[in-house]
């Protein structure tokens, strides 16, 4: 009874550190790179939109999406 | 970046009462379990009418595997592969872990190994001569692996060469080939001879983990029948929530089910005494009597799955709102 008040038990977690975790496996992508490429992608971004100044709303995760892997790029150019 | 995926949500409620080891009840010397007291653990059924052709394992040369080690991959071998021979097929077992041998002494034939998997790929005996039949079901019979060699006395195409006379000139219905933990020369010629797969996983983070790796470098082979046994789970810590639910590894991995397996002292009771114990665990919610029920799934019969009724399952909570228990 009332088991949904306490969701975060230690399924949960496992289950969607495995998730996140396969993602990176199955792309062969290491989650370190991360920041990496998104400094270069930020670059790119300041080429094409070079008024903008403000780097720090930035934001690149990896997710998984039903059955496809996503690069999610939050850049806001205006 | 695609990835697979699979979800299993069409289970169906049914009143499977599961088990509590009552211990002190058990005649260990005849290896008679008597009076169990099975009433506390409550299972579901699976309603597994959307999948029913799709758990029959058509492949005879199938590998036992799953990346990582201990797991289970060499008692999966020995009690589905004697369950498969007692049900009626001609069985071969062949242990692949050169240098690490030990399906041999999980089915209690240790003494009687003469020549091993190696002598046969060096011309030392016939293929013949170096299966052992296991004198408790007929039609089961052991190529051990040589225990002092290693890895790199396997050759992929000597393995499936044997494993093509076996089929096509000794009259086997199926071979088992028993791989060796990892993913590396061990892995890689025991599944070069295997058209199908049983990857064994545990309800845990790194087995899941290297589970999903296994599967990958499968598929790449083109080893299409891929089922997946679920080991070791353990009912009690599903209930709580604190062990990952079949259906949760089911999601992630994106393969066919094909066995749940309850942990189960039972087992470690028949290795020692090199007997395996799908050949004689009667009782019904055994982990021998799981390891039968894989071996049935396999041969296309119809048995549902006995899966535990974890307390954090939405499926569960909707039942709950409907006043079941």
């Amino acid at each position: 009874m009332f088991s949904f008040l306490k969701r975060d038990n230690s399924r949960d977690k496992v289950k969607k550190r495995l998730q996140l975790m396969l993602a990176y496996d199955r792309a062969e992508f290491s989650p370190g790179k991360m920041e990496a490429m998104q400094e270069e992608l930020i670059e790119v971004i300041k080429k094409y939109f070079p008024q903008e100044g403000n780097t720090r709303d930035y934001d690149v995760t990896l997710e998984r999406r039903e059955d496809h892997l996503v690069f999610i790029a939050n850049v806001p150019v205006q | 970046m695609m990835m697979r995926i699979n979800g299993y949500t069409h289970y169906d409620d049914a009143n499977y009462q599961y088990l509590n080891h009552d211990y002190a009840n058990y005649d260990c010397a005849n290896y008679n379990y008597v009076n169990c007291n099975y009433a506390n653990y409550n299972y579901a059924n699976y309603n597994y009418a959307n999948y029913k052709e799709s758990i029959r394992v058509n492949a005879k040369a199938i590998v036992v595997t799953s990346g990582k080690g201990g797991v289970g991959k060499t008692t999966t071998t020995a009690n589905v592969g004697a369950a498969v021979a007692q049900i009626g097929d001609k069985v071969a077992v062949i242990d692949t872990d050169v240098g690490l041998r030990n399906l041999d002494v999980v089915m209690g034939l240790e003494g009687r190994v003469v020549f091993d998997l190696i002598d046969v790929f060096e011309g030392k005996c016939r293929l013949k001569q170096a299966l052992i039949r296991d004198k408790r079901v007929d039609n089961l019979y052991l190529l051990a692996a040589s225990q002092t060699r290693d890895k790199s006395s396997l050759n992929d195409e000597q393995m499936q060469d044997i494993v093509r006379q076996l089929l096509e000139e000794e009259g086997f219905d199926r071979v088992f080939i028993d791989s060796p933990a990892g993913i590396e020369t061990g892995f890689q010629t025991a599944a070069s001879a295997a058209t199908g797969a049983l990857v064994v996983v545990n309800p845990e983070v790194s087995s899941v983990r290297d589970a999903d790796r296994i599967i990958g470098l499968l598929e790449a082979r083109g080893i299409e029948e891929v089922k997946l046994i679920v080991n070791r789970l353990r009912p009690e810590m599903v209930k709580r929530g604190d062990m990952l639910e079949v259906d949760d590894i089911l999601e992630i991995l994106g393969v066919k089910l094909i066995g749940i397996i309850p942990e189960d002292e039972k087992i470690l009771v028949s290795t020692n005494i090199g007997s395996p114990a799908s050949l004689s665990d009667t009782h019904k919610q055994s982990a021998g009597s799981a390891f039968r029920d894989v071996a049935r799934r396999m041969r296309g019969e119809d048995i549902p799955f006995p899966v535990l009724e974890g307390s954090g399952s939405l499926f569960s909570g909707i039942r709950k709102l409907f006043g079941g228990s």
